[in-house]
């Protein structure tokens, strides 16, 4: 049984969570990232939603969160090179940035979110943490654990290099992240 | 007349930048300027904390270098990577093509790195047959262009998008002619694409490599350097043994302020790879075994961590933020900085440190010691000294030839390599006491069309330019000659700096300022007229300043020891008292100065908030135009002038520039006329805005630079709440 001071901790620590997934929210939007807040039941058909055309993926290390069945994992080239939508899982996301930071891994984590022109994300609302500061500090410990490369991404690639900005370069021009909450109390 | 012909040709350059490239340049340069401005701003306290905490990493890793090339290389072998340490371009290159070599590669496709600029590995990498495909659509276009990159961060920044498609129209000769941004970048994309999957080595730089882990940081836009990495088998990464921190979490600040320092909130993509990395190669059925070689570069730059004055360039993260808030090189870009690979702010340093005195030399001038970029550096590097010391350097590796003509003239410290201009400029004290002993036919003399020639003809003093005139009685006379107010009880004591241009030319801004101190009830004494140096430092003849600096302190340290306050007109001296001496004297010399030094108006801001009255003071609701002093904004004393003027009631209106484009000297010489009026134009607009605002300014090249821009000469804010004027009485 929590006493009432570990609820008011609970409470306060939900109430900056709210925070941190508000200000990325926000961040996002202004590097041109759509975000979908969802409870864990409705995130495979928040990712769904999010895709366009056909979709490649690399498997979810989530337990609750699953693909979509559309979505075909462990593509081909040509998989990549045709499809639509590419969906990863993010280790974390960074709130003051609106980032999300993918892990690659053999799981072709890395071409997935490059090559399609939509990328979509998915990030557990536990994970997504304040600052950059702290994203640090959780990145070290992932380093520790044997993660070896990571990136961060913030919003879609781009150029200014052909005389004004342009979305969509070498990269996705469209970015969509789909937070998922998996305490059931939601925001 | 060697001199002469050189200055002629650099004239040239400089007005064929101008009309080529000037107008793509600031267009792009001032718009990454103005959003780093905000985007640091966003950061508020942060940023100087971020700032501090960079500064301090970097400090350490460059201390400890060694340790860390070692710690590095243990941890990219046990991840399966090599090492290579090249000493110089020349052994960099014999490895990456021998690399290449071993896995018989036709073709190397390149995400964007200066330092292979630097090295000139597609140079080499050509010569051996193979060829090196630039994949950074900046980089590209300049490798298409076959041009140099102009900026450290956009390349080919000097093109405007109408350039790019005339090029690649040309070039490629697409079915249907390119036009906008969005073509032009499918299109590059397009091309782009199958090379990078057909090629057999993918190369990359890096911004940062961690020694714990064995990983490197790629801060990039487009996606290329991703794609170079995950599409080839093999991964050349080639980077300056500079770039190398001691731990993952360490990299933190150098994230959050690289992508603001260039003007972006950070980039799409941050890669921390740990190569070779585990993402299978494409295409997949083809896939080997990955490989990853280091090129770690040294190129000079370990001499570089052992010159005292070159070793902080090697903290410079090439945000490109020097480059942006530089005034001159908004205006004609990076092509008139010169240097083999690196070009404007901090490249002097670097220019230095890898190709030689030489390659830094030609275009050193054009750091004209503003100090706009030092508040911008997010490691903090103190980059006008960089050029000042390479100036110096410089004027010690020349040979003179008409310096003993001219000993008389020139009572410095300096070497005999030194040019007669720069020996002018520097030695301007001596010229001012002169001119004004001998005044009005000094002014009459200097003035006569034939001394302009021969003064343009000689020294490279510019004709169109105005000549400071020389008054014959000067400040100090009027000081010494005048009845002194008996200050009962003063508030304060203040010994009043009389810089040359307020002793010898501008007396009246010297009255104002006596005038009004003593009403606010401060016993005002006079330094004795001389130079702290400031000239001579901004001709790179720090021998000299540092005598200057030297006599300085020797006059003043005990006046301070028994309380009194040093008070500047002029923000030009103020800023070597509180700035530069921290490099020419020994530290408490300098904190006595620094610590006990005000500008005009950040004094008499001070004294009213200690209950000053200022009643006898000019107070009125006049509209005014205030321009601040370049490096009166850098120390954050401009923002007192405003605070004061307003608290009398006046309409005050700031400029909003950079610099006004004179800078001391700098526009009088005849190769930069161009160029400094071209700075001054921006400027100019704002003054017209202004309409019939009475302009104010602080600063003495200022006020000469408005009064060539628009006709009218601006007066100096002590002047506007000079108690006489508020008689109603003419300060003549």
């Amino acid at each position: 049984m929590p006493t009432t001071n570990d609820h008011a901790i609970d409470e306060l620590d939900h109430a900056r969570d709210v925070q941190a997934i508000q200000r990325f929210r926000e961040a996002a939007a202004n590097a041109h990232v759509e975000t979908t807040y969802v409870p864990v039941e409705r995130a495979t058909e928040a990712i769904a939603d999010a895709i366009e055309g056909d979709a490649v993926g690399s498997t979810l290390p989530f337990e609750t969160v699953t693909l979509p069945e559309k979505v075909r994992t462990d593509p081909t080239d040509d998989d990549l090179r045709t499809a639509q939508t590419g969906v990863t899982a993010a280790a974390f996301a960074i709130a003051s940035y609106g980032t999300v930071a993918i892990p690659m891994t053999e799981h072709k984590e890395g071409p997935v979110s490059l090559f399609p022109p939509t990328q979509v994300a998915v990030v557990l609302a536990r994970d997504v943490h304040p600052d950059m500061a702290t994203a640090f500090e959780v990145l070290a410990r992932l380093f520790d654990d044997g993660t070896k490369d990571v990136i961060f991404v913030t919003g879609p690639s781009s150029t200014g290099d052909m005389g004004s900005l342009v979305r969509g370069v070498h990269g996705p021009e469209a970015v969509s992240v789909i937070i998922v909450d998996t305490t059931g109390e939601g925001i | 007349m060697k001199s002469n012909t050189t200055r002629e040709e650099t004239r040239a350059h400089i007005r064929h930048l101008l009309a080529e490239e000037g107008d793509t340049v600031f267009e792009n340069t001032s718009y990454l300027n103005d959003a780093r401005y905000e985007l640091v701003g966003e950061l508020g306290a942060d940023y100087d904390r971020l700032k501090d905490r960079a500064r301090s990493i970097k400090e350490e890793a460059i201390e400890h270098l060694p340790d860390l090339i070692e710690t590095l290389t243990e941890r990219v072998e046990a991840n399966g990577g090599t090492v290579y340490v090249a000493e110089d371009a020349a052994d960099a290159n014999q490895y990456i093509t021998s690399v290449c070599d071993d896995v018989g590669a036709e073709s190397v496709v390149k995400s964007k790195s200066m330092t292979t600029e630097e090295l000139e590995v597609n140079d080499a990498l050509e010569a051996v047959g193979i060829e090196a495909v630039e994949t950074d659509l900046g980089e590209m276009v300049i490798q298409i262009a076959d041009e140099a990159p102009s900026h450290l961060v956009g390349p080919g920044l000097h093109k405007s998008r109408t350039e790019i498609a005339e090029l690649f129209n040309t070039h490629f000769d697409p079915d249907e002619p390119l036009e906008t941004a969005e073509e032009l970048t499918e299109f590059a994309r397009d091309h782009l694409a199958p090379k990078i999957e057909a090629a057999d080595v993918g190369m990359t730089g890096a911004n940062f490599l961690i020694a714990e882990t064995g990983s490197l940081a790629l801060v990039t836009n487009e996606g290329n350097a991703r794609k170079v990495v995950e599409s080839n088998d093999t991964h050349i990464a080639v980077a300056g043994i500079e770039k190398i921190l001691p731990t993952l979490e360490e990299l933190q600040p150098f994230i959050e302020l690289i992508g603001r320092s260039a003007g972006q909130s950070t980039t799409a993509y941050t890669s921390i790879l740990t190569p070779p990395v585990a993402t299978p190669t494409m295409p997949f059925d083809e896939g080997g075994e990955r490989s990853f070689h280091l090129v770690l570069v040294d190129n000079g730059r370990m001499a570089m961590r052992d010159d005292e004055q070159l070793r902080e360039t090697l903290y410079c993260i090439r945000c490109s933020a020097c480059l942006n808030s530089c005034a001159n090189f908004q205006h004609v870009g990076g092509h008139a900085f010169g240097g083999e690979t690196y070009t404007g702010g901090i490249a002097t340093g670097w220019e230095t440190g890898v190709h030689g005195l030489e390659s830094a030399a030609e275009f050193n001038d054009l750091c004209t010691g503003c100090s706009r970029c030092v508040n911008q550096c997010p490691v903090k590097i103190d980059i006008p000294w960089i050029n000042t010391v390479v100036r110096d350097r410089i004027n010690r590796s020349d040979t003179g030839t008409f310096d003993f003509l001219y000993e008389g003239l020139t009572p410095d410290a300096e070497s005999g390599g030194l040019s007669l201009r720069k020996r002018l400029f520097g030695n301007f004290e001596t010229l001012a006491k002169l001119g004004s002993a001998t005044a009005p036919v000094s002014n009459w003399l200097a003035n006569r069309r034939e001394s302009r020639l021969l003064a343009e003809h000689v020294l490279g003093v510019d004709r169109r330019r105005a000549l400071p005139e020389f008054q014959r009685t000067t400040f100090r006379d009027w000081f010494r000659s005048r009845e002194r107010p008996i200050i009962e009880e003063p508030m304060r004591r203040a010994v009043l700096y009389p810089d040359i241009y307020t002793n010898y030319v501008s007396v009246e801004r010297g009255k104002a300022a006596v005038r009004t101190l003593e009403s606010l009830g401060v016993e005002v004494e006079l330094a004795t007229p001389r130079s702290t140096g400031r000239e001579p430092l901004s001709q790179g003849m720090i021998s000299t300043a540092t005598e200057r600096a030297r006599l300085i302190h020797a006059d003043l340290a005990d006046t301070i020891d028994e309380g009194t306050d040093v008070v500047f007109i002029e923000p030009s001296d103020l800023a070597m008292f509180t700035d530069d001496y921290e490099k020419l004297l020994p530290k408490e010399a300098y904190q006595t100065l620094a610590e006990n030094s005000y500008d005009v108006l950040e004094y008499v801001y001070g004294l009213l908030e200690n209950g000053a009255d200022p009643a006898e003071l000019s107070a009125d609701d006049e509209s005014l135009m205030y321009h601040s002093h370049c490096q009166q904004r850098t120390l954050g004393v401009n923002t007192h002038t405003v605070a004061v003027l307003e608290e009398l009631g006046y309409d005050v209106m700031t400029s909003n520039v950079e610099c006004c484009g004179m800078a001391g000297s700098f526009g009088y010489k005849s190769e930069y006329y161009d160029l400094s009026m071209d700075v001054g134009d921006e400027l100019r607009g704002q003054l017209v805005e202004a309409g019939d605002r009475r302009l104010v300014a602080s600063g003495t090249s200022c006020t000469d630079q408005i009064d060539d821009l628009v006709g009218e000469n601006p007066i100096h804010p002590i002047e506007v709440i000079d108690p006489e004027r508020r008689k109603g009485e003419t300060t003549t």
